[in-house]
C-alpha cells in the first residue's frame, strides 16, 4: 500500500515535471519566433513570407468550409434554443441580442480554435515529429537554418492572421444562420435583424472575441510544436503526440475561453 | 592515394579528450582524433561503439562533457551563434537516411542551403543544384519528390544537398548502409571522386567493412567508446589487437559473465 502511495506521488511529481518543462519550452519557442522575426533579416536569416503564406493557406483558407458548416449549425442552434428558452417569458423578441453577444463573445472564437486545433495543431504535431524521426531537423541545423525561424515562426505568424480573419468569418455566417432560423420562426425581416445585431453588439464584444483568437492561435501552435518536436519511439510516438496535442491544445483553449469569460464577462 | 598522416598537414578536424554521457553512462571515454585536409577518414565501430554519438558532436548536435572538438579551426562549443552558423555553411553532412524534406522536390531539397545562405537568383541557384545533381548522377530526376526515389538515389540526392555550398568538410553518415553491393560500390566510388576532383576532406562513418577498406586513407576503428586504433587501410588490416581482429572477420565478442552481475539482472525489480 505505502508502495504504491509512493509510485503515484512519484509518477504524479515527474508528470507534473514534464507538464511544467514542456510550459517552459512553449514560451521558449514563442520568444524565439519573435527574435527571429525582428532580428532575421540582420542576421540574414528571414522568416520568409513565402513559408507564411503557404501555411496561412493550409491553417486558413483551407479551413474555411468546415468552419462556415459548422458556425452556421451552431448560429442555427443558438437561436433555436434561444426561442424555445425566451419563450417561457414571453420574450422571445429578444433573441437577436442573447444570439449575437453569444456568437461574437463566445461561439465563433471557441468553435473556429477548437477546429483549427483539429485540424492544424495536429498536422503540425505530425509533420514536426516525423520530421525529427527523419532526422530532417538535425539536418536543417547542420545546414546552419535555425528550426524555429524555419518551421516555427512560420506557422506561429500564419495562424495569429488566419484565427482571427477565420473567426470574424465564423461571425458573419453564424449569425447569418440564426438570422435566417429567427426570420422564419418570428417572421424577422434580414435587415430588421442585422439592425439589431448592430444594436446589440459593441466594438468591445468583437475585441474580446478575435482577442481570444490570437491567445487560441498561439496555443494551438505552441501546442502542437512541442508535442511534436519531442517525439519519441517511431511512427507510434508521432501518432501518439498528435493526438495530445488535439486533446491537449482543446483543454487549453476551453479553459483560456473559462477563465476569459471569469475574467471579462462577470 | 593512400595518404597518411603527415603532421604539418592542415588538421580540419581536431577532437581532444572528448568525454561524453549519456544519463550516467559514458558514451565516449576520452577520444582524441586529428583529421588532415584532403584525406578520407573512415570512423568505424559495431553498434553500440559510439561512433554515431561521436559523429553528432562533430556536428555540433551534441554538447560534450569534457574535451574540445575544433572544426577548421574553430573550438564549435565556444564560439557564437552566427559564427557556427558560418562555419556550418563549409560542412556539409549526408545523413543516413537522407533527411531529405518530404514536402519539397528533390531540387528544391538541393537548393535548400543555396536559397537560405546566399542572395543569389533562382536562375543561378538552380544551374548550381543541377550541377550537382550531375555530379552525383541525378540529373533529370529534379521535379521527383523523395517518396519516388529508391534507396539508392536518396543517397546520392541527400550527397548532392550536401556539396551544393561545395563545402571543405563533408560528413557522410553510413553512406552505403541498406543498399546492395553494386549500388554500394557506385556510392563508394562518388565520394572518392568528390574528394579527387573537390578537394574536400571527408569523414565517413561506417560498419560496412567492404566499403571502409575501399574509399578510407585512414581508419579509425571504435569500440565501446574507446579509440583502438587510427591507421592506414593496410595498418589496421595487419593489427594484431584482438578487438580489431574480431570486428573485421565479424566475429561476436562475448562480453565476460559475471555470475553476481548476471544473478542481479535477472532478479531485479522482483
Amino acid at each position: 500500500m505505502k508502495a504504491r502511495l509512493a509510485r503515484i506521488a512519484e509518477q504524479t511529481g515527474r508528470a507534473t515535471v514534464v507538464g511544467v518543462a514542456e510550459i517552459g519550452y512553449g514560451a521558449f519557442l514563442l520568444f524565439e519566433s519573435l527574435f527571429w522575426l525582428i532580428m532575421g533579416k540582420k542576421r540574414r536569416q528571414p522568416v520568409r513570407l513565402s513559408a507564411v503564406m503557404a501555411e496561412g493557406m493550409e491553417f486558413g483558407v483551407r479551413a474555411i468550409p468546415i468552419v462556415a458548416i459548422l458556425s452556421s449549425t451552431v448560429g442555427a442552434m443558438l437561436a433555436i434554443q434561444g426561442i424555445h428558452t425566451l419563450k417561457t417569458f414571453g420574450a422571445e423578441s429578444r433573441v437577436t441580442f442573447g444570439v449575437a453577444l453569444s456568437v461574437v463573445r463566445e461561439f465563433a472564437p471557441l468553435i473556429t480554435g477548437i477546429v483549427v486545433a483539429g485540424r492544424s495543431g495536429s498536422a503540425l504535431a505530425a509533420r514536426l515529429g516525423t520530421m525529427r524521426i527523419n532526422q530532417e531537423i538535425d539536418a536543417l541545423h547542420v545546414m546552419g537554418i535555425d528550426p524555429v525561424r524555419f518551421l516555427v515562426a512560420p506557422a506561429l505568424f500564419a495562424m495569429l492572421v488566419m484565427l482571427p480573419l477565420l473567426t470574424l468569418l465564423a461571425d458573419l455566417v453564424a449569425l447569418t444562420g440564426a438570422g435566417l432560423y429567427i426570420g422564419l420562426d418570428l417572421g424577422m425581416d434580414m435587415p430588421a435583424y442585422w439592425d439589431r445585431v448592430i444594436e446589440a453588439l459593441k466594438v468591445d464584444d468583437l475585441a474580446h472575441g478575435l482577442g481570444k483568437s490570437l491567445i487560441f492561435a498561439v496555443l494551438v501552435t505552441l501546442v502542437g510544436v512541442v508535442n511534436g518536436s519531442l517525439v519519441e519511439g517511431g511512427a507510434e510516438g508521432v501518432g501518439k503526440a498528435t493526438t495530445r496535442s488535439v486533446v491537449h491544445a482543446i483543454s487549453a483553449i476551453v479553459v483560456t475561453d473559462m477563465l476569459f469569460a471569469f475574467v471579462l464577462t462577470r | 592515394m593512400n595518404a597518411t598522416a603527415v603532421p604539418n598537414r592542415t588538421k580540419v578536424v581536431e577532437i581532444k579528450d572528448l568525454v561524453t554521457h549519456y544519463g550516467k553512462r559514458k558514451i565516449l571515454k576520452n577520444v582524441s582524433l586529428d583529421i588532415y585536409e584532403g584525406e578520407i577518414m573512415v570512423i568505424m565501430g559495431g553498434s553500440g561503439s559510439g561512433k554515431s554519438t561521436l559523429l553528432n558532436h562533430l556536428l555540433g548536435l551534441l554538447k560534450p562533457s569534457s574535451g574540445t572538438v575544433r572544426i577548421l579551426g574553430q573550438d564549435i562549443n565556444a564560439i557564437s551563434e552566427t559564427e557556427m552558423t558560418k562555419l556550418r555553411t563549409r560542412m556539409g553532412v549526408a545523413f543516413q537516411g537522407g533527411a531529405l524534406f518530404s514536402s519539397m522536390t528533390v531540387g528544391q531539397n538541393i537548393m535548400l542551403p543555396l536559397r537560405e545562405h546566399t542572395g543569389l537568383d533562382p536562375s543561378t541557384m538552380a544551374i548550381m543544384a543541377r550541377l550537382k545533381m550531375e555530379v552525383v548522377k541525378l540529373a533529370e530526376f529534379e521535379n521527383l519528390m523523395p517518396a519516388e526515389l529508391s534507396g539508392g538515389m536518396i543517397k546520392r540526392a541527400a550527397l548532392a544537398r550536401a556539396i551544393v555550398m561545395d563545402p571543405k568538410l563533408l560528413f557522410c553518415d553510413e553512406p552505403s548502409a541498406g543498399l546492395d553491393p553494386v549500388v554500394s560500390a557506385a556510392i563508394d566510388e562518388l565520394i572518392i571522386s568528390l574528394r579527387d576532383a573537390m578537394g574536400m576532406s571527408i569523414v565517413v562513418v561506417t560498419h560496412e567493412l567492404d566499403s571502409a577498406f575501399r574509399i578510407a586513407d585512414r581508419i579509425c576503428v571504435l569500440d565501446r567508446g574507446d579509440i583502438l586504433i587510427v591507421d592506414t587501410v593496410e595498418a589496421v588490416r595487419n593489427s594484431s589487437n584482438e578487438r580489431i581482429q574480431n570486428l573485421l572477420n565479424r566475429r561476436l565478442e562475448d562480453a565476460a559473465l559475471d555470475p553476481d552481475d548476471y544473478m542481479r539482472r535477472l532478479t531485479i525489480g522482483i
